[in-house]
């Protein structure tokens, strides 16, 4: 294999992998805007999707196993706004962001209890382990089409849903000025209800999609989460858009240092040219203060 | 109850609050009087029934509660969520391990060696296998490993707090991830097995800081020292010009710049404090064990401080002292077993969405307004004192 190929391969598992870190970061941005917290449970839709799915399969075909593990994720999302969110809205951000520390740890360890400690997986959606599609001089497996085809759509999907309909019209009416959407006869707190629903849904999808290529484990969580924060952090907080180039700038970044580093820091690159960009950039490549401190008062 | 009031000096109550020396009681006072009862009682109790084991993993839960008081400090005052507070208590514990078990005897005749020794910077003490070994005394490793923090706090702090926002969270997040990632693949510092055989420190007084057994409850009155001292002085502080200062940036920050509050300052001085105060943690923590591992630094770690700082009630240090004293203790003597992680992740979601300002709160409540009906009582039956 030529040089050339071989960078496109690290650029292209960087890509997929980023893509998942891309949706794990459109979570973070809906809940943030809909509520002001960083939701740490993220990661956990991705899991838990991951695993409903694996489980269902043993019952069920694969297209429905999916579609039943993210619509099963979304509840729980929704659930956990309506049992947290909605009674606490008083408790302070700060508070609210380390009871989403809390109950990601819980979402993990009953996981853990529920399931076991056993790494599992989804078949491939289309071909096997070792069957390959030829492009640019690059071998890559069909599943990569299939994150990268199923995020970009998911992508797509949110974006329209958010610029074209009532429903995520008046989504956004919320993240902007919650009082005056409130006096537009909107319904705000089933708003955050929907926002919470929406990201679990999506980070469900992802945990299926990447599924057979980085296997679902009950501790995946939690490492997702710190890459989808970085990744929100990095692309701008509150500008979902802004999340999926920060979460393909993480994965990539991380592709590079696999490449050129001893292994074992390949975080410590992504987390150090994260980190320069923050200090150079405060408000991420495309966040705006305005927005920050739209939400802080 | 009426000689001990007698006792604390002619109590007398004026507008419902007690009086102690012709002073009003402090809650501070009452406060440390609680403390030292409750710890000399427990070390009694533990003692008495044969279980003084106990007593070392109380100690050890007693200097973590020194690194999530420093998270406290930096979430209850500047507002900020540091995920980072792990490595800072790795970089203390970790600069002590290293520089008082590194073997400098093939120095010994340098001219600087023998300098410093006679500065005490460097001590020679006798080795597990009756050898000889030259290296850091505890005290110096104490003062580097301070400064480093020192450096490492406003490297990481100066850009992030002069931002708005989860940035700080970011940046101390990626920090500790890198330097638990350095630690794992340096093998200076022992990579994974981290560094053992830490010597003990000898505070003098006959006193020394270690795990061994004839020290146990000599070093569970330390730890409950320097908790108490820490305690005290960030009540001062909380009390002082600084500690308004900071208040006034956690209510309103625009509304304290305006008023001539230098939030930048005082944010980072707030960290730095903090930082300090999490490697302090693990500098003692790491000469009580003899040792300490690569997972302290872990993300986990930092999670956990910050949980156990909000589950407290953030800037009521007393009982953020409390909660992670007793949440630890039980972690630590492995009571939850299997489930210590759930059982964690639960308890911290009750306590905060029951007591948002912490546990120690409401029961400080409770106590005074059960006091004040005692107090009123006695009055109505026996008049006016």
């Amino acid at each position: 294999m030529d040089h050339g190929s071989l960078a496109l391969q690290y650029l292209l598992s960087g890509i997929t992998k980023g893509s998942i870190y891309a949706v794990v970061a459109i979570g973070f941005n809906l809940i943030f805007n809909a509520t002001g917290v960083l939701n740490f449970a993220q990661g956990e839709f991705v899991m838990l999707g991951g695993m409903l799915a694996v489980t269902l399969t043993h019952f069920v075909s694969l297209p429905v196993a999916v579609t039943g593990a993210v619509l099963a994720v979304t509840l729980v999302g929704c659930a956990l706004e309506l049992l947290f969110f909605r009674p606490l809205r008083r408790h302070s951000v700060l508070l609210m962001i380390v009871i989403t520390i809390g109950l990601s740890i819980v979402i993990q360890e009953a996981a853990l209890h529920l399931w076991d400690e056993k790494v599992r997986s989804l078949p491939y959606f289309t071909g096997n382990e070792v069957s390959s599609v030829k492009m640019l001089g690059a071998a890559i497996s069909p599943q990569v089409l299939w994150v990268l085809g199923t995020v970009a759509l998911a992508v797509v999907g949110l974006h329209v849903f958010l610029k074209f309909t009532l429903q995520g019209r008046a989504m956004r009416a919320c993240s902007s000025n919650p009082e005056a959407a409130m006096l537009a006869g909107i319904n705000t707190a089933n708003m955050r209800t929907l926002s919470f629903g929406l990201s679990a849904g999506l980070g469900a999808l992802a945990g299926c999609v990447i599924s057979p290529i980085t296997m679902t484990h009950y501790e995946m969580g939690a490492p997702l989460a710190i890459k989808g924060f970085a990744a929100a952090i990095l692309g701008g907080l509150g500008n979902p858009m802004g999340a999926v180039v920060g979460g393909l700038l993480v994965g990539v970044l991380e592709a590079v240092a696999v490449s050129r580093l001893p292994a074992g820091y390949n975080d410590v690159a992504a987390f150090a040219v994260l980190l320069l960009v923050l200090f150079v950039r405060p408000h991420g490549l495309f966040g705006s203060l305005a927005a920050e401190q739209a939400r802080e008062c | 109850m009426a000689t001990l009031r007698h006792l604390l000096g002619g109590a007398a109550t004026t507008g419902g609050q007690a009086q102690f020396l012709g002073r009003p009681w402090g809650a501070a006072a009452l406060r440390v009087l609680a403390f030292v009862a409750v710890m000399a009682a427990v070390q009694l109790a533990f003692c008495a029934a044969g279980k003084a084991y106990c007593l070392t993993q109380l100690t050890m839960a007693i200097y973590y509660a020194v690194a999530v008081i420093g998270v406290a400090l930096v979430m209850g005052c500047a507002g900020q969520v540091s995920l980072g507070h792990g490595a800072f208590f790795a970089v203390g514990g970790y600069t002590s391990a290293l520089l008082t078990t590194c073997d400098l005897s093939a120095f010994q005749q340098a001219a600087w060696a023998a300098w410093l020794q006679s500065c005490r910077v460097l001590v020679v003490r006798p080795d597990l296998y009756g050898g000889q070994v030259m290296s850091v005394s505890p005290w110096a490793a104490f003062v580097a490993a301070m400064l480093l923090t020192l450096v490492v706090a406003c490297v990481i702090g100066y850009p992030s707090l002069r931002l708005r926002g989860h940035y700080l969270a970011m940046a101390t997040l990626g920090f500790g991830l890198i330097v638990h990632k350095i630690i794992l693949g340096s093998a200076l510092l022992g990579a994974a097995d981290g560094i053992t055989g830490v010597p003990a420190w000898r505070l003098g007084a006959g006193l020394a800081l270690t795990g061994k057994a004839p020290d146990r409850v000599a070093n569970y009155y330390l730890a409950c020292g320097l908790v108490l001292l820490l305690l005290v002085v960030l009540g001062n502080l909380v009390r002082s010009r600084v500690g308004r200062a900071l208040q006034a940036i956690h209510d309103r920050e625009l509304a304290a710049a305006v008023m001539g509050v230098n939030t930048a300052v005082y944010k980072l001085k707030a960290f730095v404090f903090s930082a300090l105060l999490a490697a302090m943690a693990g500098v003692f923590l790491t000469h009580y064990s003899g040792g300490i591992g690569p997972s302290e630094a872990g993300v986990l770690k930092s999670v956990r401080y910050v949980a156990l700082a909000a589950a407290g009630g953030m800037a009521n240090f007393w009982g953020v002292a409390a909660v992670s004293i007793v949440i630890n203790y039980f972690s630590l003597r492995g009571w939850f077993g299997s489930y210590d992680q759930a059982v964690f992740g639960a308890l911290l979601i009750l306590i905060i969405s029951l007591t948002p300002e912490g546990p120690l709160q409401p029961l400080g409540a409770w106590l005074r307004s059960l006091a004040s009906r005692w107090f009123a009582k006695r009055e109505a039956a026996h008049g006016p004192a």
